[in-house]
């Protein structure tokens, strides 16, 4: 046991470095200079005046220094908790910015992601056993699981936003409206949050309703399915048996499609512009913001990697097998 | 009699017809009687197996009735099956390795399944059946892919006898297995019927040499009709049905150098269940064939105990 977690921990350490060394490297590769759009938007005349403004900006995010000092000079911030401070917003720290975007999207994210894996297996284990619904349900399951994500959220924002005029298409909350605890803000924050999850919700949903329908009829056929009927047990243990173990797979499934889930969420929240990481990502490459964006993909990737860790310690839980291989060389 | 089995017909549903995979096949088994089933491929012995306990979903029962201790079994019936399955006729699969749910410890599977049938779980009883068969008490908290293969058929074997059935369909249990596992498993089996776990059995193989060891009496399918049934020494010794009489030729015997003496075998192949010809089937390759063979020849009793069907055999 100990084994096996230390080599999954050892290589989570190692796809983290790699993943912020290329998240260091990805903005500072792009064409564009920072420094140059800071400097047009602070709209100074005076040559002397830009020059010494260069080099003050400069100096402060350390461009003047060699590549790889940079790249020192970064994992130490990053370890003291220093994400830098945002050019797009400046002089707003990183993490503050982040902070604030960070609500929005788990509050997308973690319903979606769980509701529909959810109801999902629910739905294809039931769709499994009906032939008719299996028969309708199949299509509109492939559909669906095949549509991206951004189109959808158009067709939503357009169909049930713009025609319908039923929910609104942008933001998070109502534009005249300030953050607090009342129950106006709050209605308004669902009735934001809705379009955006449905797209993700149903798109996933579609997916894992598939899964779960193809993987049940997989175990309907098993061997212990037949010699458990052979012995009289009843359809209801049947199914529990073969659900559980038609889950595992699905289990896998969730951790391989977390990262097309976040990435999936971030346009998303651009179709709606909804204030979260995504809609920060899109800030910051437009603005030539690299500390912005650095920091998003780093809360992103701890985010998925934090994720994919937590369902492997599930996956150990769930499946007695996992546990054995873990007893020899594991 | 524990089973009567009386005219029994089920066909398989294809695209391209009915194949008459068991076509009117009358026997009986007795109580304490192990009767063994043999044949090649597509003689039938499986479906016949199968019938007695549960029709898959291509299988379709056409006619004929079986009677288990005295009560009908309504074969198409799954649901009304329920009630004879595991507590009266029970079965031990060719896929025992796979039959044990993997994600379950297998005491709990035990205890879920017993319970799902309404039977009171009781451990000591449990515990001794598989010190019966060798295996101690610890596997029942272990997954069943913590057990080597030759362990897992022994729980299978343990699990199905758990209610004392009256028949027991062991099918091709030994077909995987290396020859002294064989006779463990073969020996297994005789162990149960004469502490009385289980009344009485039938099992299929295609290995005449393995079953005439534990059988009582052997029975002889040859494209889904029987051919010859006999106590086993009388069966093996001296068989009336050609087939049988091939089939038996056909067996390697100790003490004779085949690099001196071919083995013989059946030339020719079973015919077609499809759209089977009329008379007797083995017919076309039966060195006896005669005008009268077009005709079906009865299952009748040539001696005591000794059934064939085949017109040369009176």
């Amino acid at each position: 046991m100990r084994r096996y977690f230390g080599r999954k921990l050892l290589i989570y350490g190692l796809t983290f470095f790699v993943a912020v060394t290329i998240n260091w490297m990805i903005p500072r590769f792009m064409p564009g200079d920072p420094v140059q759009s800071m400097l047009s938007r602070a709209n100074v005349a005076q040559p002397a005046a830009v020059e010494a403004m260069r080099a003050h900006y400069t100096a402060m995010f350390g461009f003047d220094l060699p590549l790889w000092q940079q790249y020192l000079n970064f994992w130490g911030a990053l370890l003291r908790g220093d994400l830098g401070i945002s050019i797009w917003l400046f002089p707003t720290p990183v993490s503050d910015v982040i902070i604030r975007a960070v609500p929005y999207t788990l509050g997308l994210l973690i319903p979606s992601i769980l509701l529909s894996w959810f109801a999902g297996n629910r739905f294809g284990a039931f769709a499994a056993r009906r032939k008719w619904l299996d028969n309708t349900v199949l299509p509109v399951g492939y559909v669906l699981t095949a549509t991206p994500y951004m189109w959808l959220a158009i067709l939503l924002a357009w169909a049930l936003g713009i025609v319908a005029g039923v929910f609104p298409v942008a933001g998070a909350y109502g534009f005249d409206l300030q953050p607090s605890l009342s129950w106006g803000f709050v209605g308004s924050l669902a009735e934001h949050w809705f379009l955006p999850f449905a797209s993700l919700f149903l798109v996933a949903f579609g997916g894992w309703a598939i899964g779960m329908r193809n993987m049940i009829i997989y175990e309907l056929e098993a061997d212990y399915v037949n010699y458990l009927r052979a012995l009289g047990a009843p359809a209801r243990l049947v199914r529990r048996y073969a659900f559980r173990n038609a889950i595992l797979p699905q289990v896998t499934g969730l951790a391989l499609q977390l990262g097309v889930l976040v990435a999936g969420a971030l346009v998303t929240e651009i179709v709606f512009s909804y204030p979260g990481l995504g809609h920060l990502i899109l800030q910051a490459i437009q603005n030539q913001d690299f500390f912005l964006l650095q920091g998003t993909f780093l809360f992103i990737v701890i985010g998925v990697l934090i994720a994919n860790f937590v369902i492997d310690v599930a996956y150990v839980l769930v499946d007695p097998r996992t546990r054995t291989g873990m007893g020899e060389a594991a | 009699m524990a089973l009567n089995v009386t005219d029994l017909r089920v066909y398989y549903r294809t695209l391209r017809g009915e194949v008459k995979a068991l076509d009117g096949v009358t026997f009986s088994v007795a109580d304490g009687e192990i009767m063994g089933l043999a044949g090649e491929s597509g003689s039938g012995k499986s479906t016949l197996a199968k019938s007695l306990i549960r029709l898959d979903g291509r299988m379709r029962h056409v006619g004929g009735t079986v009677e288990l201790d005295g009560a009908a079994m309504p074969l198409s019936d799954d649901d009304a099956m329920d009630e004879f399955r595991f507590r009266k006729v029970s079965l031990i699969p060719q896929y025992s390795m796979s039959a044990l749910n993997p994600t379950r410890k297998i005491g709990r599977m035990v205890g879920e399944l017993l319970d799902s049938r309404g039977e009171r779980p009781d451990r000591a009883e449990l515990e001794r059946r598989l010190e019966l068969v060798g295996l101690s008490k610890d596997v029942l908290d272990r997954y069943p892919i913590e057990l080597s293969g030759g362990m897992k058929q022994r729980v299978v074997m343990v699990v199905s006898t758990l209610l004392n059935p009256s028949l027991l369909i062991a099918d091709e249990v030994t077909s995987a297995l290396d020859v002294s596992s064989q006779k463990a498993v073969a020996t297994t089996l005789l162990g149960f019927r004469d502490r009385g776990l289980v009344t009485s059995m039938m099992v299929v193989t295609h290995d005449i040499s393995l079953v005439y060891q534990i059988a009582d009496s052997i029975m002889v399918m040859y494209a889904g009709r029987l051919a010859e049934k006999a106590p086993a020494d009388v069966l093996v010794t001296a068989p009336r049905h050609p087939y049988t009489q091939q089939l038996v030729s056909a067996l390697p015997e100790v003490g004779v150098r085949y690099e001196d003496r071919r083995l013989a075998g059946i030339p020719g192949s079973p015919p077609s269940l499809l759209k089977p010809p009329g008379g007797c089937r083995f017919r076309d390759r039966c060195p006896l064939a005669f005008d009268q063979c077009a005709e079906q020849p009865p299952f009748a009793e040539v001696a005591p105990g000794h059934l064939v069907a085949c017109w040369k055999a009176e």
